[in-house]
């Protein structure tokens, strides 16, 4: 119960990201309506909500990854800038394949963050085995099946160990071993510290993985709060409708 | 007055003996142009990786200046060359005009176009793919523009591959600024040139099949190597 008094009242902790009046506009349209939010250390976040509602635009704006028309995202408490972007990682719906080996696409990202020659192939090597890809090392990235690029994504974003995690959506397309298997991942990274923040549709994965819910509607928040609360009895009219599975149109 | 067949005849008896002026000027002309696009690359692979990865102001520009630059007459090139390595020129002082040096600065010039606008197009293509990922690693311009360098080194190889084939038939520029002089700038271009309008057309033919065969066998090299990346891939 701690958790859900935590959720729904003020942050306990001081928040890791925070968004302070987060507005992104373009092509005439705002596509993000002044959020506030932060994110404390050591939880799974689940962002929810319809097609269009600003998901993939919220995480991208909080990874740093497009620049908001006006607020700010604080890391720590400071603007964030590239460093705070290397203290996280993010994986994307549609995994970004380097053109080159499976070891070399993790091989990249340790050597990004400064990882000596040696040290980088041991701990390439120890997350290709986490991420059951050992095999595959010297094959090339991009003629790995669906779930095995999503899974050296994974790999390549856990391996650098980030502080967040931000997940676009990464077993949207994939069968659900697959999507077990990047569940395990996640939920193993968690275990070791991890903060998560992950966009799904699917309800049965955010019940598996998530302590809080962030229900989007039109570029806003429609409603925050533990899991179990905003699934079972959300307060929006919005979140109640997407939990119906009903169409909803409203403003808010 | 002899037939096809006896100069084709002549033509092959050279090639195959290996003649001695045949040899120079084959030598030349691949020291020529190989340097020449080896230089257009280290200039025109990072430029055309900046302009094609990196959105800044001008840009348009440059990307409309090289596009331009791409079909510069090689005669105005060896012009400008001359102009700027005669006596009279800035770069007089130099010595360099009717050197080897003189043609390789020429080719350089009318090659590095090519190798940017090529390269700009294939990076912009690959960085539409990586901007994101790249950006989450939190790379930095120069990381940024290297990976993408050898990620897209295939597509790369035929970029310098056009280069080549652009300097190697390249015939004014270095007509002008070599001034064709027997056993220091007479190269194969020059040379089928000269000695066709001389009637000496065995040497212009034996030099004009070793220029095709040179622009076959470097081609059906880089697509045989392109070939087996795609299928690996990596490209």
């Amino acid at each position: 119960m701690v958790m859900d008094i935590r959720a729904e009242s003020a942050l306990v902790a001081e928040p890791l990201l925070e968004a302070r009046a987060l507005r992104f506009a373009a092509g005439g349209q705002t596509l993000i309506h002044g959020i506030d939010l932060g994110i404390e250390p050591g939880r799974r976040t689940i962002v929810m909500g319809a097609n269009g509602s600003g998901k993939s635009l919220l995480l991208r704006l909080l990874h740093g990854l497009l620049p908001p028309s006006s607020g700010e995202v604080l890391w720590r408490g400071e603007a964030a800038g590239r460093a705070a972007r290397r203290a996280q990682a993010m994986v994307f719906q549609r995994p970004v394949m380097l053109r080159r080996s499976v070891l070399a696409n993790l091989t990249f990202a340790l050597k990004v963050h400064g990882l000596a020659g040696r040290a980088r192939t041991e701990r390439a090597q120890e997350a290709l085995e986490m991420a059951r890809l050992t095999d595959l090392a010297n094959h090339p990235a991009r003629v790995l099946s669906g779930g095995e690029q999503q899974r050296l994504a994974l790999a390549r974003a856990l391996v650098c160990e980030p502080e967040l995690l931000f997940l676009d959506e990464p077993t949207s397309s994939l069968d659900p071993a697959s999507t077990q298997m990047i569940e395990d991942l996640v939920n193993a990274a968690h275990a070791r510290g991890v903060t998560i923040v992950m966009v799904t549709h699917d309800m049965g994965q955010a019940r598996r993985m998530g302590d809080e819910v962030i229900f989007l509607h039109a570029g806003r928040v429609a409603e925050r709060g533990p899991l179990d609360r905003v699934l079972g009895a959300p307060r929006s009219e919005a979140a109640r409708a997407w939990v119906q599975g009903r169409l909803y149109t409203g403003d808010t | 007055m002899f037939g096809f067949g006896d100069i084709m005849a002549a033509a092959l008896g050279l090639i195959l003996t290996w003649d001695r002026d045949l040899s120079e000027i084959v030598l030349l002309s691949l020291r020529v142009t190989l340097t020449a696009v080896a230089v257009a690359c280290l200039i025109g692979l990072p430029l055309g990786a900046v302009v094609g990865a990196f959105r800044f102001r001008g840009r348009g520009t440059v990307t409309v200046l090289l596009n331009a630059l791409m079909g510069l007459p090689p005669v105005v090139v060896g012009l400008f060359v001359y102009l700027m390595l005669s006596n009279a020129g800035p770069l007089g002082v130099l010595g360099l005009l009717y050197t080897p040096t003189a043609m390789i600065i020429a080719q350089t010039i009318l090659v590095t176009p090519i190798v940017a606008a090529l390269t700009k197009q294939v990076v912009e293509d690959l960085h539409g793919e990586y901007a994101e990922q790249f950006s989450s690693f939190g790379l930095s311009a120069r990381a940024r523009v290297s990976a993408l360098l050898w990620d897209a080194r295939y597509s790369l190889l035929t970029v310098a591959l056009a280069g080549f084939g652009r300097a190697v038939a390249e015939v004014g520029a270095v007509l002008i600024v070599g001034g064709n002089i027997n056993h220091v700038t007479r190269v194969m271009t020059t040379t089928i040139a000269l000695e066709t309008s001389k009637g000496n057309l065995e040497l212009a033919l034996a030099l004009g099949l070793l220029l095709l065969g040179l622009a076959v066998i470097v081609n059906a090299a880089v697509m045989t190597l392109r070939a087996s990346a795609v299928r690996a891939a990596y490209a």
